[in-house]
């Protein structure tokens, strides 16, 4: 060893010799945590960092294929009677656009966030479950190219992104149209079912010690409640797009009015799930939106326990409303009014973090940076679109504006609005962590600018043109309509936001060439993610850091202690108690593997399989058993791995260090 | 051209409704306005800096009175969002009470079915022989509530005729009824509002609302059979219809043409549009949509038809006679 | 395990009988572009020799093979499930039933009285048979009989199972014609006692 002959030579000076340990500290956890080398190591990582970044650009990546559709969709509708694209391809192209837009790029993006700035928000050194954290990646990817590729070879899905039967149905959904958009609902349900089961348990699990769960910053809140309204919902549309498949294979009769079924039970199944849906993209956006406020108005959010209580009260009365998007299906008034009630109930979460969010804003110190006016755009946007939304809660109204473009315009100002604003500002906000540079001030506000402006010059006009009755989901209108202007406006908007995209891309593309180099906290945030470097190394923090309170690197004294005494050697994680946070026991993670690939592609054959045979599924069962005996194939243990003192003291009262005070 | 629009209520449904939403544009746009007048004021504040600090320095323990001042407004705020809300869900349901309360002993029914991509309707009549079938075009006596039954026999359409009311789902295997009642003497375009397949955009229909005396004239010129043709042109064409694919889909009642896979032809003449609402109803569109339906309506059922250039002429001739 | 992985993907780099096999496999896969195909205004398949289709194997002179036609509906999804709404909506159904047959013969079993090829199954669709079949000449577009004939061969399994139609929203009758198996045709079918005159 090199260093054995400089230690001993400085051994009075305490200070470089800590230096020199925490160097030799530094080398022992990258080479244990760090991903293997080449082409293969990539393949078989299983950091959450790594796993989030791919996250997060493929779930980019069907952003913009959706946005392309968006775009042909605004050239066809910008002139009435255009024959720029036909209705075949229009409907393939609006189910995509909403499909994509849905599954693979919100609900995806937000978990791949929260996969990468989770662990280190928590002070964790990976996410729980990290095989399973690359197994969901996989699968998500594989779902989401097989749609793709259905589309490019015409077999698109063509009935929207709820795909209604009879219109999904084996009579009126000729071909394997429906049968690809169904499987990959298959493949997103299962990548985000495992997502949010880590989501949970690094929560509950792997909080640095001390954050106990009045600790917790918003997003983590915010994450956690997303993640349980995944685990409730997501079953729901696997199993009524397992129907529809079966319907559709094998004949079954789930939705066959003649033979006892009903078409409306496919409605109640889907918004069961599509209401929920709406809420788990935009809680997190909160969380962002917390998060940012915070940091840039420099002080400790207002109403933290009223934020807290309004997520998850958000969350419970999120599934008590599907029923507002059958308003017109002739179920009975009485129930829908119950419904209406839920609705408008909904206004009061909301409404106590706007408040909360502006007073804020009002007590602090407003700085206005990139991230920040993402925000601010926000709070415009969310605001009409959250009114409007109280509009249709109303059945009255509902019944004339429903399935019109004002309820396009509606849900284009609280997802855009309230998901992705706030994600371009985390965008902002988190790209000096992630890529270890910054990202372009002036390019970020006029990216904010070019996107604010185009987003209500393509939206706001369509309340407008819903109201004059133009209907949602047609490929053309005619002349004497007189929706012709509105929706050239409309489409002229719609240029402008897919230039504003188009600044970001720009933007992010030359800062990770030539960005400023980013400190460890360059915003002085308060949160643990902004304790380690930018980029954080392959086990996030050298010392897993400890908290004694919310605001923690705002508050913290010079000396907090951090953890010691976890093995460098192996991936040993410290697990905390689920309430209030402290050492429980130590765990240790498994190694990067392949093995989650593996079986995302057996699990891939079998779900594309089942498209064409039900045969493939018990066939295709195999290989995937395969891969899982392969991927929790026992470790082979050395003896010395753990020292019987060690094993000892596990049960002992704390069996970790905190450094600067022994115990 | 008719009018298509929910701003323009010509019944007591549609009017009740926009009243409705006009009352929660107000208040909603009210809210609006005040919470970005807060917002732009907290923006906008001036702060003193905290002597002997940097201004970035974060402000970690806010200073209590204020923090209590805010959440004493902030309570205020949530508070009147759940008043305002309460108005609004009381006058919803009042609202929803008195559009369902249009009712009538002695009304007149219609049924109208959805197929891909028209609307069939007829009205009902304990005599068979008083029953009135047509499609597209629905005519409705003003100031008397009028009875929708909704059906499909295929996929999920949705009924509206946003001047009058709002959306009711005509769903296969469900019956479903929706009450219109028009005030004003017009004719009101509907659409159908629940996608539907490649010419969800193209399936309209007509609501002509008119005199009670009108509306007995229409319906008793639509009980007769059609008219026989009066010229050899016009002979020639009824030929041309019954012998050609023609009379595989379409009615014309007093003739041998009974199929009802298609829209009922028998008064074609006496409707306003052709196709759903895509055409307006002239012999240069019915030509074009006899021979070549699949480029004016890409996907509809109706096939090319590839008539002799005088048969053409004849078939328009007749159909043109069909008053 | 590991490095006998690494040891497959060092094999297969830069042989082209590893690449070969996914690239056919990718292209087959835009073969079926061709199955979803909406096709609205198209010329319909050719109808011409259908004049002189033979229906039956006898003949003088030594033996020819009887003539194979391809109906490009067959590859169609959408044209088989159009064909279905026609063979309900033209009243099929009315005699053959779904398939099962009744007043008309069975169409779903593997005996053909005029024929199994497309072009004999159009022609008797076109010119009628005698006991019972109408001509539907002039009444139906050469499209339409195109498309009828491939769903009437789907009936008996001659499409492929990914094309063919699954269930309508009916009560069930017999089995969807895409989980139907394949019937070879029977050569010589005689007339089954269906398809008798009615005495």
């Amino acid at each position: 060893m090199a260093e054995e002959p400089l230690k001993r030579e400085l051994a009075n000076d305490e200070a470089l010799a800590e230096e020199v340990a925490d160097e030799h500290e530094r080398r022992a956890l990258e080479k244990t945590w760090g991903d293997e080398p080449g082409f293969w190591g990539w393949l078989a990582s299983t950091n959450h960092k790594t796993v989030g970044k791919r996250f997060i650009y493929t779930a980019f990546g069907f952003f913009i294929l959706a946005g392309i559709l968006a775009v042909l969709m605004r050239v066809q509708l910008a002139r009435p009677e255009s024959t720029f694209l036909n209705p075949d391809l229009y409907n393939q192209i609006f189910t995509m656009h909403g499909t994509t837009m849905m599954f693979l790029f919100a609900v995806p993006v937000m978990e791949a966030v929260a996969v990468f700035i989770l662990p280190l928000m928590l002070g964790a050194r990976n996410i729980a479950f990290p095989r399973l954290n690359a197994f969901g990646y996989w699968v998500y990817l594989f779902g989401g190219i097989m749609l793709w590729v259905a589309f490019v070879m015409n077999v698109g899905p063509d009935a929207g992104w709820f795909a209604y039967v009879p219109l999904s149905g084996p009579e009126y959904g000729a071909g394997k149209r429906a049968d690809f958009w169904a499987q990959m609902i298959t493949f997103t349900e299962v990548s985000a079912l495992v997502v949010a089961t880590e989501i949970i348990t690094t929560f509950f699990k792997l909080r640095a010690p001390g954050m106990s769960l009045n600790r917790v910053p918003i997003y983590c809140w915010s994450v956690l409640v997303m993640a349980f309204m995944v685990f409730f919902a997501m079953p729901t549309i696997a199993w009524a797009s397992a129907c529809l498949m079966m319907d559709r294979l094998i004949g079954t009769h789930f939705f066959n009015p003649a033979e006892g079924g009903d078409p409306l039970l496919w409605q109640h199944l889907f918004w069961f799930f599509g209401h929920p849906e709406v809420y788990i993209i935009f809680i997190p956006g909160t969380g962002f939106v917390s998060t940012i406020l915070s940091t840039f108005s420099r002080r400790p959010i207002f109403g933290y326990t009223a934020l807290v209580l309004s997520l998850v009260s958000t969350g419970f009365i999120g599934f008590g409303l599907w029923v507002h998007h059958m308003f017109a299906t002739g179920l009975p008034r009485l129930g829908e009014s119950f419904f209406t009630g839920a609705t408008i109930m909904i206004a009061i979460p909301s409404g106590v973090q706007i408040f909360c969010w502006i007073a804020t804003l009002w007590g602090g110190r407003p700085r206005f940076k990139s991230p920040m006016m993402f925000v601010l755009g926000f709070f415009f946007i969310f605001v009409i679109g959250g009114m409007t939304g109280v509009m249709q809660g109303a059945v009255p109204v509902d019944l004339q504006v429903h399935d019109t473009y004002f309820v396009v315009a509606h849900f284009h100002y609280v997802l855009i609005g309230g998901a992705v604003f706030p994600l371009f500002g985390a965008f902002h906000y988190w790209f000096p962590k992630v890529t270890g540079r910054m990202l372009g001030e002036k390019l970020g506000h006029l990216t904010f600018w070019v996107m604010f402006v185009g987003f209500n010059l393509t939206f706001f006009p369509m309340h407008i043109l819903g109201l004059r009755g133009m209907p949602r989901r047609v490929y053309t209108y005619q002349p004497h309509l007189g929706w012709g202007d509105l929706n050239l406006l409309a489409s002229a908007g719609g240029v402008l936001l897919t230039l504003g995209v188009l600044l970001f891309i720009v933007n992010a593309l030359r800062s990770l060439r030539a960005g400023v180099l980013a400190s460890d906290n360059p915003w002085g945030a308060a949160t643990l993610e902004w304790a380690t470097t930018s980029p954080p190394p392959a086990y996030n923090f050298l010392y897993p850091p400890t908290v004694d309170s919310r605001d923690t690197l705002w508050t913290q004294p010079a000396d907090q202690p951090v953890v010691v005494g976890l093995r460098s050697d192996v991936r040993e994680v410290l697990v905390t108690r689920t309430l209030d946070a402290e050492p429980d026991l130590k765990a240790e993670f498994p190694d990067s593997s392949i093995w989650p690939l593996l079986a995302a592609l057996a699990t891939t054959a079998m779900f594309i399989g089942t498209i064409f045979t039900p045969w493939a599924f018990p066939v295709g069962m195999v290989p995937i058993f395969a891969t899982l005996t392969g991927w929790f194939w026992p470790k082979k243990r050395q003896a010395e791995e753990r020292p019987p003192e060690e094993v000892k003291q596990k049960h002992g009262k704390r069996y970790y260090k905190l450094r600067g005070q022994e115990s | 051209m008719p009018s298509q629009s929910a701003l323009h209520p010509a019944g007591p449904q549609a009017g009740r409704i926009i009243s409705l939403w006009w009352m929660m544009f107000y208040v909603t746009g009210a809210v609006f306005l005040i919470v970005m007048a807060f917002l732009v004021a907290a923006l906008a504040r001036r702060r003193r800096p905290y002597a002997g600090e940097a201004a970035d320095v974060p402000d970690v323990r806010p200073e209590a009175a204020r923090e209590r001042r805010m959440s004493h407004v902030v309570l205020t705020g949530v508070g009147l969002t759940v008043v305002i809300l309460f108005v609004f869900l009381i006058r919803s349901y009042v609202t929803g009470r008195a559009l369902d309360s249009l009712h009538e002993q002695d009304h007149l029914t219609v049924k109208v079915v959805g197929h891909q991509w028209w609307w069939e309707v007829s009205y009902d009549n304990s005599t068979a022989a008083y029953t009135v079938t047509t499609a597209n075009e629905i005519h409705i006596p003003t100031g008397r509530p009028v009875l929708f039954k909704l059906t499909s026999t295929d996929v999920i359409h949705s009924f509206w005729v946003p001047n009058l009311h709002g959306k009711m789902d005509l769903v296969p295997g469900h019956e479903n009824v929706t009450w219109l009642k028009a005030d004003q003497e017009g004719t009101y375009r509907g659409q159908c509002a629940e996608f539907c397949g490649h010419q969800h955009a193209h399936m309209a229909f007509t609501v002509v609302a008119e005199p009670y005396d009108k509306f007995k004239a229409w319906y008793d010129a639509q009980l007769k059979p059609a008219a026989e043709p009066v010229n050899p042109s016009q002979a020639q064409g009824r030929q041309v219809f019954l012998s050609s694919p023609c009379v595989m889909c379409h009615t014309i009642r007093g003739t041998d043409a009974g199929s009802r896979v298609g829209p009922d032809l028998t008064h074609v003449a006496s409707r306003g549009t052709l196709a759903a609402g895509t055409l307006e109803n002239t012999r240069g569109h019915l030509g074009g949509w006899v021979v070549d339906s699949q480029k004016i309506k890409p996907g509809n059922r109706m096939p090319p038809n590839n008539l002799e250039p005088a048969d053409l002429q004849a078939l328009l001739d007749y159909l043109q006679s069909l008053k | 395990m590991k490095h006998l992985l690494r040891n497959i993907v060092d094999a297969v780099r830069g042989r082209p009988a590893f690449i070969l096999p996914p690239s056919a496999f990718i292209l087959l896969l835009f073969a079926s572009c061709m199955r979803e195909e909406r096709g609205f205004r198209v010329s319909p398949p050719p109808s011409g020799r259908v004049q002189t289709v033979r229906l039956t194997e006898l003949q003088p002179g030594p033996a020819q093979p009887m003539e194979v036609t391809q109906n490009a509906y067959e590859q169609n999804a959408y044209a088989v499930s159009e064909g279905k709404r026609l063979y309900e909506q033209m009243n099929c159904v009315g005699c053959h039933f779904h398939g099962g047959g009744g007043i008309g013969p069975p169409l779903m079993d593997a005996r053909w009285i005029y024929g199994s090829d497309p072009s004999q199954i159009f022609s008797t669709i076109v010119q009628g048979r005698p006991n019972g079949m109408p001509s539907f000449r002039n009444k139906l577009n050469d499209d339409q009989v195109w498309k009828i004939t491939a769903y009437v061969r789907s009936l008996s399994g001659q499409v492929e199972k990914d094309v063919a139609p699954s269930r309508s929203d009916d009560m069930s009758g017999p089995p969807p014609e895409s989980s139907t198996e394949k019937k070879p045709p029977v050569k010589s079918g005689g007339i089954p006692k269906s398809a008798e005159m009615p005495k």
